[in-house]
Parts: C-alpha cells; sequence; structure tokens
C-alpha cells in the first residue's frame, strides 16, 4: 500500500506521482484531499486529490516543493512508499446541474482543477477553462487538461506564454464580452482567489474556491484549519475545503497561512543543510 | 500452630510518591509521579484493612479486586498481583496513573473517615510498572479455532482497546480501525508525556497485538468505509468508540486569531506529533510569553503545563466558576500551581483582542459573582457589571470542552442521536438503535473519563458476545 507507481516532472519545483492505495481511489472524488506523512518524525500535511484510477487503484497527487514534508515528498522514486497515507477528506465538488461553467487554475492551482474539469466534461458541462502562472515554465498540464475544456485561456504573468498578465484580466475580459456561466470554480493562491472573487461578486456569478489551510488530523478534531466564511466560523477539512469565494474572508485566511512561517523557514534551512551534507 | 496476627499500618497519611521537583520539571516533558518502590508500595498496601465488604470495589467502574491485588502486593506477589488486576482491567499501567481515583474507589475507602484513603491508583500502577519491568507482561490465552466471529471496533482509545482485548480473549477475531497514524485516541494525542508516557500506551497496544486483535492506522470509518460497508466485508457486529473529538469554541470576537488553539489542536501537537522537540520532529507549535488557558477540566491543566513547559512564562487558567466547582482532579489543580501556573477564578472572557498583523494580544475577561443554583446544580456565574478587564497574553488556548465527533453519525443511516450528538445507547449493553452496532465511551456520553469509557467497552463487548451467540 501507498506504493508509488509513477512520477514525473510538471514543472520546476512541481511534481505528480501515482500512489497505490485500492481503498482511496474506491472513494475518492473530486474535490477531496488526503494527508500525508512522509516519515516518522514528520508533519501530516494535506493534499488534493488531482486524479484517481478505480480499476488500477491508484491516487494522483500533484504537488510544489515549498516546504519540508513536500521537498522530502518529491526526493521519493517510483516504487517507494508514503509513510501515511489518509483519506479521501473533505467534501466533493457539488457538480450537479451546471450547464457552462468557467475554471480558473493559478499555478499549482490548475492540478487541482483537473479532475474537476474532466468531471464536468463528462457530465456533459460545457467549461472554459483560464490557467496562469508566473511564466510560461510554471504553467502545467496544459495538454492534459485541453481535451476536456470548450476554450483554454493562458495567462502568464511575464508574458512568455498566453495574455501577459493576470488570469483575472482574462476573466473579466470574457464576461465583458457578455460570456454566460452558471459558476466559476477558482483553485490557486489565496490572493488569486480572493481577486477573483471579488471580480465576480461584481457579475454576480456565483464562485466556488477551494482552501487549503494548516491542518492535523483533517477530520474536524482539532480545528486548526478554522475559516469564517459568511460570519461563522468553518473547519475547512470537514465543511470544506471548498466554499463560496463570495462569503470568505481572504483576509483572515492569509493571516493564519503565516503563523508558522518562521518555522516553515527554520526546517527548510535545516533540511536543505543536511541534503548538502549528503546525510 | 496460628499465623500472627496482620497489623496494619495505621499511618494516616498515603505513603508520599516521589516526585520531580516543580523547577526541574517544568523544563522537561518527563513523567512528573516517579512511582513507587517495591518497599514503599508494601507499606502503602500495609494501610489496607481488608475490608469484609470492600467499597472501593463497588466504586470502580470496572470492579477491579482491589483488596485482592493489595494483599498480593503487601506479600511481595507483584506479578501475581498485576495478573489479579487484569482479570478485570486490561491497562492497569493507564488506569493507575490518569484515573480520578479520589472519586471512585479510593472516595469510598474506610481509612479516607480519618485520614487519606488507601493509594489505589499509585498501587495499581506500581504493580503494572512491575510487570513490565520484570518483562513479563501477560498469561496469553489461546484462542479457539476458528473464531467465534469477526468484530471492528473503530476507534482506539479506551473505550476500544477495552472492547477489542475482552472481545480478544473471549475468542474473536477483532479488527480495530484508528484515524490517526498511532494508536491509542486521546491516550496518545491528549493526554501529556508527563502525565502518562506514551511508551506505556505502546506497552498496552502492543499487549492487545499478542492477544491477536489487528490494528489498521490511517483509517477513517465513515471516510474511507462506512459502517455499513463494513458488515458487507464480513463483519459480525462493530463497535464504534470515536470518542469526542470536537472542539467547542466560546464563540467570542477574535477566536479565529493567531495564538488562539483548541486545546486538542494544542495538545495534538505537543502529545502525538512532538512539537515540543521541533525542528528534529517536523510539526511547529507557536506559544507566546503569556499564556491563557480557558477552562478549569483536566484538559485544561494539562495544556496549562504544557505551555510553561515550552517556555511561556506566565500562564493563566481562565475558569468562571470558582475552584470547587472546577472538574478537573484535585492532584492536578496542585500539580499546576506547583509548577507556577496562576489562577484567575470567576473570570469570564468575553473577547480576544489581535494586533495589525492578526496576532492575540489579550484577552478582555469579566469578574462573575456566584448567584443561585441552575440546572447543573453549581451556583451560577453572573458578570460583576463594569469588571471589565484585559490579560496581556500572545496565547489563547480554549479548553471547555468536546462534543462527539459526527463522522460516523452523518454516514451512517438509521443510527440515533442525543441532542448534543451522542450516539443512543441502551446503557447496559452499548446496543445502539441499529442492530450488530454497539457505542460506548465518549461518542456516547461526551466527554468524560478513562475509565469510564473503558467500563463502557466492557458491557458493550460482554453484550456483543451475547448478541453473536444468539445469532449462532
Amino acid at each position: 500500500m501507498n506504493r508509488i507507481v509513477k512520477k514525473k516532472v510538471l514543472a520546476p519545483a512541481v511534481k505528480l506521482i501515482e500512489v497505490e492505495n485500492h481503498l482511496i481511489a474506491k472513494k475518492a472524488q473530486p474535490g477531496q484531499f488526503v494527508i500525508l506523512r512522509v516519515h516518522e518524525k514528520g508533519e501530516r500535511i494535506p493534499l488534493t486529490i488531482s486524479d484517481y484510477d478505480r480499476e488500477k487503484g491508484t491516487v494522483t497527487i500533484i504537488f510544489q516543493e515549498v516546504g519540508k514534508t513536500t521537498t522530502l515528498l518529491g526526493r521519493l522514486e517510483e516504487g517507494d512508499r508514503i509513510l501515511d497515507l489518509v483519506g479521501p477528506l473533505g467534501k466533493p465538488t457539488h457538480l450537479e446541474g451546471l450547464q457552462r461553467v468557467v475554471v480558473v487554475g493559478g499555478g499549482l492551482g490548475t492540478a487541482l482543477v483537473f479532475s474537476q474539469v474532466k468531471e464536468l466534461h463528462r457530465r456533459g458541462t460545457k467549461v472554459d477553462c483560464i490557467i496562469g502562472a508566473r511564466n510560461k515554465d510554471l504553467i502545467i498540464l496544459e495538454e492534459e487538461i485541453k481535451p476536456y475544456c470548450a476554450n483554454l485561456y493562458i495567462a502568464t504573468d511575464d508574458g512568455s506564454k498566453g495574455h501577459k498578465g493576470f488570469v483575472t484580466d482574462v476573466l473579466k475580459r470574457l464576461l465583458d464580452e457578455g460570456n454566460r456561466y452558471d459558476r466559476a470554480i477558482a483553485v490557486g493562491p489565496l490572493i488569486m482567489m480572493k481577486v477573483v472573487s471579488n471580480l465576480t461578486r461584481q457579475y454576480g456569478l456565483p464562485t466556488v474556491v477551494s482552501m487549503n489551510p494548516i491542518m492535523v488530523d483533517g477530520t474536524g478534531m482539532c480545528g486548526c484549519c478554522r475559516l469564517t466564511v459568511g460570519g461563522q466560523t468553518k473547519f475547512a477539512c470537514v465543511d470544506g475545503p471548498e466554499f463560496d469565494g463570495h462569503l470568505v474572508d481572504f483576509d483572515e485566511v492569509i493571516k493564519r497561512t503565516a503563523m508558522y512561517r518562521e518555522e516553515e523557514k527554520t526546517a527548510m534551512e535545516l533540511l536543505q543543510r543536511s541534503l548538502k551534507e549528503g546525510v | 500452630m496460628a499465623e500472627p496476627r496482620r497489623k496494619p499500618n495505621l499511618v494516616k497519611t498515603k505513603v508520599p510518591m516521589p516526585a520531580q521537583d516543580p523547577q526541574v520539571r517544568i523544563k522537561n516533558f518527563d513523567e512528573v509521579a516517579l512511582g513507587y518502590t517495591p518497599e514503599q508500595a508494601v507499606e502503602e498496601a500495609r494501610r489496607c484493612l481488608r475490608c469484609k465488604e470492600p467499597r472501593c470495589v463497588q466504586g470502580c467502574p470496572v470492579n477491579v479486586k482491589i483488596p485482592e491485588f493489595i494483599m498480593l502486593i503487601e506479600e511481595g506477589k507483584f506479578l501475581e498481583a498485576y495478573y489479579k488486576i487484569l482479570e478485570t482491567n486490561n491497562l492497569p499501567a493507564i488506569c493507575g496513573r490518569v484515573c480520578p481515583q479520589e472519586n471512585q474507589c479510593e472516595k469510598h475507602c474506610l481509612r479516607g473517615e480519618k485520614g487519606e484513603p488507601v493509594a489505589i491508583g499509585r498501587l495499581e500502577r506500581f504493580a503494572a510498572d512491575y510487570a513490565a519491568s520484570c518483562g513479563e507482561p501477560r498469561h496469553e490465552p489461546t484462542n479457539p479455532a476458528p473464531p467465534k466471529g469477526k468484530v471492528a471496533v473503530v476507534g482506539s482509545g479506551p473505550a476500544g482497546l477495552t472492547c477489542a482485548a475482552d472481545l480478544a480473549k473471549m475468542g474473536y477475531q477483532v479488527t480495530v480501525f484508528e484515524a490517526f497514524h498511532t494508536p491509542g485516541g486521546v491516550l496518545v494525542y491528549g493526554i501529556p508525556e508527563f502525565r502518562l508516557p506514551k511508551r506505556v500506551v505502546q506497552r498496552e497496544i502492543d499487549n492487545l497485538k499478542k492477544l491477536g486483535v489487528e490494528i489498521q492506522t490511517n483509517m477513517v470509518i465513515g471516510k474511507i468505509l462506512s459502517v455499513d460497508e463494513l458488515f458487507s466485508e464480513g463483519y459480525d457486529a462493530i463497535f464504534i468508540g470515536t470518542g469526542a473529538g470536537l472542539p467547542q469554541f466560546l464563540r467570542i470576537p477574535g477566536e479565529n486569531l493567531n495564538g488562539v488553539f483548541s486545546a486538542n489542536e494544542f495538545l495534538t501537537r505537543i502529545n502525538l506529533m512532538r512539537a515540543y522537540r521541533f525542528p528534529e520532529y517536523d510539526t511547529p507549535i507557536k506559544i507566546g510569553r503569556r499564556v491563557a488557558v480557558i477552562g478549569g477540566g483536566n484538559v485544561a491543566m494539562d495544556a496549562a503545563r504544557c505551555a510553561l513547559r515550552l517556555g511561556a512564562a506566565k500562564v493563566y487558567i481562565v475558569y468562571r466558576r470558582s475552584e470547587e466547582e472546577m472538574p478537573a482532579r484535585r492532584e492536578e489543580i496542585h500539580h499546576a500551581r506547583e509548577e507556577g501556573v496562576e489562577f484567575k477564578l470567576l473570570t469570564n472572557p468575553v473577547r480576544i483582542l489581535g494586533d495589525d498583523n492578526g496576532w492575540v494580544k489579550g484577552l478582555e475577561c469579566v469578574t462573575m459573582e456566584l448567584g443561585e443554583p441552575d440546572a447543573s446544580g453549581r451556583r451560577r456565574p453572573v458578570p460583576k457589571p463594569g469588571s471589565e478587564h484585559c490579560l496581556e497574553v500572545e496565547t489563547v488556548i480554549i479548553a471547555i470542552g468536546t462534543t462527539p465527533n459526527p463522522l460516523i453519525a452523518n454516514t451512517t443511516p438509521g443510527l440515533e442521536l442525543t441532542k448534543f450528538g451522542g450516539i443512543v445507547v441502551d446503557e447496559a449493553t452499548g446496543q445502539t438503535s441499529r442492530p450488530g452496532i454497539f457505542a460506548g465511551g465518549d461518542s456516547v456520553t461526551g466527554a468524560a473519563t478513562v475509565i469510564l469509557a473503558m467500563g463502557a467497552g466492557k458491557r458493550a463487548a460482554k453484550a456483543i458476545d451475547a448478541y453473536l451467540a444468539a445469532r449462532r
């Protein structure tokens, strides 16, 4: 169980792994996540399930190496095992009854919307997809996602591919051109989801965002992942991870995400030193 | 020749238990109470009066054969004493450490009427630790083959472990499902190392495995498998012992500021994830110079004492009633005070104040007075007008209780629940509203004690055996 059967580098520091776990593969649905631990002294971190194959009994996880745990995860190779893998956690995305949807993926977010785009396509929903990143090397899954989209738009901060600027510029243009959607789905950095939500609010377009706050257990036990949605406290692990973007208090979430920044830096520095020394 | 008549030790106080000095122990997470030596145990055992009708036994939720095991200790038969306890209690090393003995067995001890009761808890702990030090764990029963049936136990806390052990001893094939990566439930995530070393819990888990019980970790039942899917996988009966893991918050402004923890999160980071050893362990914890813990139970004491050990200069317990109403064990309150925790009694928090970056900078409170008794029989605290004041703290830990986790209830059709989310059961058997599903412990009662959960696990094991026997 938990053996990595496939590994692929999608972009610098962005990796895809396909992990064997029949039980999770059987139950996983778009929008859900797993919690994993890489070594005995390791932290438990949540990662979105990007894809699953019920027949092969595998789940696909795409992650960016940003901290110690994801860096260690990225060093595992095909054949290695992940120490602990728990899931599927969180509520699945509601995708029923949608005619036309615009999906916005920022950076790694593209990987996280992939299973939703696929599922929407399977249900006959027309999907316009906007994916963005800082530059063209960081655009991931373009070819993979394309077949499931009615239209695929690309935006890069530096203009090295597609529109020069933000995904929200493209979204605004589509809305101004009179495109009508039943829903927007936005997954990416907090600031991107905040800007998308602020924009779609003006157009009265219902918007779903996926939150990925700090978690420990992932079953509602610790309350660490709490956030304010429409003035009420919610737990991202059991009430989410998806919420109405127009109701999320993004400023609070952004502050909470910074809670362990110093410690994350310390852990990362120590790891890099020990990796250099070949320990 | 007649045996010389036994003269009990008539000293009015318990033989003191050696403990780490408070000034030393607030700098480490090692166990505070060090346990009796064999000589101290024998001396304390001699205080037992060997009552004809021992009231202590009736005060114990699992009816440990108290006078009998104490007599064996007095005779120096320490291993035999341990086996005597095991006849009714699967987890003596744990119970000897964390049971509220003063409200159970020891409360009824005759010696308690003129002086201190016999230190039953300390003796229980001694017997269990002695057995472990001999490397001699248990008489292993030989299970009949084939097994009498397959039972799934959901949750590996005290209720689940006890139920699993009893069923295994009766000859059932038992699988325990645990959501975390380490079994033990509240014993590993909730109770700190300095009160219950994790090696002691591990010992009990190992004993359970020796009985043939399979433990599957990383399994969130209700997500990966529903209770009904467990039935379709061939389990004949299911015991739910999922505890009361849902933290309650105060619903006051500022609760989502950085530096506010539920006690569950704070303790899980420390106990299960070993955040006090960061960066050796990867999970961090953030602690301010000054800390307020809100609540008056054992969990609040544990959190306050952990905060001190993490280096906080000032730790307050903020409790809205008086010390008399505090639900924590006296010993825990005493230990906390010895270590320097400051008690702000009759104080109710109304607002958590934050700085511009979203970090806690203070806790606004009001002073309370005790009014007329309320539904709980305790005098209701009422705010004193104009008594608002602020405690300057950087960390706030909320330890005001937990409610049952709804994950299983939400995914098990037909399971009847109480208003607060507990599973409705027949108290004598643990039988739920659905045939073949039994439940016990905090998932039924809401947050209570280790020993009550164990008692529920035992009763359910018996009832499951009867239920399956009737079906055979």
